[in-house]
């Protein structure tokens, strides 16, 4: 075989394996996994100590290209995802022109193909131009490669367009992301609606203005039966809707970013427009319902919608700057400092948030497991590698972040995507 | 006095100590007799540049702040939007960096974006004087409003003071809550609904939404402004309505204290949120306040320009 790890802590849900054992790979794929494996390989990776995943999937980033390359390419983003041990991603449509068409959808693939480290997924826009009113091609865009469908960075606010879209693509078993949230109740608010709005004399955005869309995004999920994803959930009122629908049988999923598992609106206090972000950072109360929801399975994902912005855009007054946060680097460092070194959550939660749930989701298959003809996408983290979150930590073209210099106590060390290693000591080598 | 001041900046009362706010108001009561001799002026800030960055109109505050500065002998220069390298695309980083290559003292900004004055304080050698941040806060409105009542009423400790009307956007309803809570008053709040912001009460103020109540025991109210643009956003049905429910006329005036003292941080507009009896009643200190404003800012140019300025009052 090509490469062998071994002595790794496997921890696999998707075979409810967990043990120190050994993980073979060859021509790509998978082709051992258990303790002792005796057959010789080309290459063997000593994994003593560090835990051994299915390779990562952030199933919610901004790539910027086409369009806006001067916060992120392809390439740049691949890079900033091979650093926090993602081996794919799925990149939101939000491009310009947005990718609401089969050509940009294929423009995105052949770009990643040109310097290939990572796999990536394109998601599609629901609506051309992203601008809710015609429903795209979407059998054509899933044709030319796209895994999804989303206005992502808008609603689709019309009713009656994404009852139809959701019965359009479930026939295609084309699952939809949406970006739950009102925009007229939203206004111009700039962060979460709360006491710090108010002494920071921040315009608020209210938690109803996502618990609202999720509450009617839910109602035509259950009337069509059609697979819906809500994106980047934020608040306890949402929640509570998508633990009710899926106690109903609804085919809903959910995914939160590591942001509002470890932030607070309190942290606002200091007008840092790093923490300017949609949906905004919420109250201690919805950080606390976040957690016992991804937790117990009411969000099946964390993903990091990280989107990059130039510092320029973001050195002003906060009511003038983008929303957004990068994120691809720094969510394992992130989620082992606060929710796995403190006993919150286990690998086994971490595996099945950010690969087996996103990969089943997005109907990935070979990812998300390791599992013998699994794709040889694998993620090796050091639970105690000592990491800071320096400038210099970050591969991303834009270092727009509010853990700049955090200290975090475990991190990605070592990437493998289709057997090919990508990330060796914390270093890109693709 | 001088050494108890230690801060660059005055960006908000939220951030000062009761004492530190007895301070400005013990000073501005020493600077107040200068603008009542023949030459109404003295040395303190000889040499000292003052730039007045007015990114939103002002007239009342920017030409306070204007005179303040010129009675201590300081040198200013204005700067407002329409003039301003804005229009021209230049961020208020690179303006300010600008400002800062000329060697300027003091920055005095009113822009319309909440923390905007922090924003520059942050980058800036100069000291900053928040002259009005979004609906963040104006320490020097609520620092003359606190002035005006010590004078009129010789205290502000358990004096209950009604701040009126639009609360949601006010930035002199914050300043002024954080002011007269930690010198002790007792705050109300009252107004529609719609323009209360999320979770005031937490900032120990009692909200009410009954004016008549609200008046009834107040020793001041300050009535704030009302922006007729408002109701188009539906915050309130109309300006009829608005008048009708939470104007201040002589009509409720007649439930309240016989010496209520009457407060508004200007302009105002004259028979919607007051009524013109009662902005030119004696119960009125509007002008007062105006007067007392330029004692305080020159009080609060001194004290931030440091210890190299020298007090030649006397």
């Amino acid at each position: 075989m090509d490469i062998l790890i071994k002595g790794g802590r496997i921890v696999d849900p998707s075979q409810d394996f967990d043990c120190i054992a050994d993980l073979g790979i060859n021509m790509g794929k998978i082709v051992a996994c258990g303790s002792g494996i005796k057959e010789k390989a080309n290459k063997v990776v000593d994994a003593t100590g560090l835990i051994v995943v299915p390779g990562l999937i952030d199933m919610h980033v901004h790539f910027r290209e086409p369009g806006m390359e001067e916060k992120e390419t392809i390439y740049t983003g691949m890079r900033a995802a091979a650093k926090g041990g993602f081996s794919s991603v799925a990149t939101m449509p939000n491009t310009k022109p947005a990718t609401d068409n089969e050509g940009i959808v294929k423009y995105i693939l052949t770009k990643t193909a040109e310097k290939p480290l990572i796999n990536v997924f394109p998601v599609a826009a629901a609506t051309l131009a992203r601008d809710g009113k015609q429903m795209t091609e979407i059998g054509e865009l899933k044709k030319a490669g796209a895994v999804a469908l989303s206005d992502d960075g808008d609603c689709i606010t019309n009713s009656a367009l994404l009852r139809r879209i959701l019965e359009y693509a479930g026939s295609l078993d084309m699952p939809v992301l949406e970006h739950c949230e009102d925009p007229v109740l939203s206004g111009q608010g700039v962060m979460n609606e709360s006491i710090m709005s108010t002494i920071l004399g921040l315009k608020g955005i209210p938690a109803a203005s996502e618990v609202v869309m999720v509450a009617r995004d839910l109602t035509l999920c259950k009337m069509t039966g059609s697979r819906l994803h809500i994106q980047h959930v934020s608040s306890a009122g949402s929640v509570e809707l998508i633990r009710w629908a899926k106690s109903k049988g609804v085919p809903v999923t959910a995914e939160t970013a590591p942001h509002y598992l470890v932030l607070t609106d309190d942290d606002l206090h200091s007008y840092s427009t790093m923490l300017k972000v949609k949906p905004p950072i919420g109250s201690k109360h919805d950080r606390e319902e976040l957690i016992k929801a991804v937790k117990d399975g009411t969000i099946d994902a964390i993903a990091s919608d990280h989107a990059p912005h130039l510092h320029a855009e973001k050195d002003v007054e906060f009511d003038y700057a983008p929303f957004g946060m990068i994120g691809l680097e720094s969510s394992i460092p992130l989620i082992m400092e606060t929710l796995i070194n403190p006993g919150i959550l286990d690998f086994k939660d971490l595996v099945r948030l950010m690969s087996l749930n996103p990969a089943n989701i997005l109907g990935l298959k070979g990812k998300g497991s390791l599992k013998r003809g699994a794709d040889g996408d694998v993620t090796l983290i050091d639970p105690e590698k000592e990491v800071v979150l320096t400038k210099d930590y970050f591969e991303s073209k834009s270092i727009n972040t509010p853990f700049l210099n955090w200290k975090c106590k475990g991190a990605p060390t070592s990437l493998f995507v289709s057997g090919k290693q990508i990330l060796k000591d914390e270093k890109i080598i693709g | 006095m001088k050494e108890l001041w230690k801060r660059k900046d005055l960006l908000g009362l939220q951030e000062l100590s009761s004492e530190e706010i007895q301070l400005i108001l013990d000073t501005a009561d020493s600077f107040k007799e200068i603008s009542l001799r023949a030459i109404k002026k003295v040395p303190a800030l000889r040499g000292k540049t003052i730039v007045n960055l007015f990114l939103e109109p002002s007239t009342r505050t920017r030409t306070s702040f204007e005179l303040a500065a010129k009675r201590l002998s300081a040198d200013t220069v204005n700067i407002s939007a329409s003039a301003s390298s804005f229009t021209k695309g230049e961020t208020l980083k690179d303006t300010a960096r600008n400002l800062q290559a000329l060697k300027i003292d003091i920055l005095i900004m009113r822009h319309s974006a909440a923390g905007s004055a922090r924003f520059l304080a942050d980058i800036l050698d100069a000291s900053v004087i928040n002259a009005g941040d979004g609906a963040h806060e104006h320490p020097t409105q609520a620092l003359l409003d606190l002035f005006t009542l010590k004078q009129k009423k010789g205290k502000i400790k358990n004096l209950n003071v009604t701040i009126i009307g639009d609360i949601l956007h006010s930035r002199v309803a914050r300043s002024n809550i954080w002011g007269l809570t930690k010198l002790g008053a007792n705050v109300t709040v009252a107004g529609p609904a719609t323009l209360m912001p999320v979770g005031i009460e937490r900032l120990g103020v009692t909200v009410c939404t009954d004016v008549n109540k609200a008046i009834k025991q107040a020793d001041a109210i300050n009535i704030l402004r009302i922006q007729m643009e408002r109701q188009k956003t539906n915050l309130f049905p109309s300006i009829r309505e608005y008048r009708d429910l939470y104007g201040i006329d002589l009509e409720k005036l007649k439930n309240a204290s016989k010496d209520i003292l009457v407060m508004h941080p200007g302009p105002i507009n004259r028979d919607v949120e007051i009524s013109s009896e009662v902005a030119d009643s004696s119960y009125s200190v509007i002008l007062d306040q105006v007067t007392n404003g330029l004692a305080v800012r020159m009080a609060v140019l001194y004290l931030v320009a440091g210890s190299a300025a020298v007090l030649e009052v006397n």
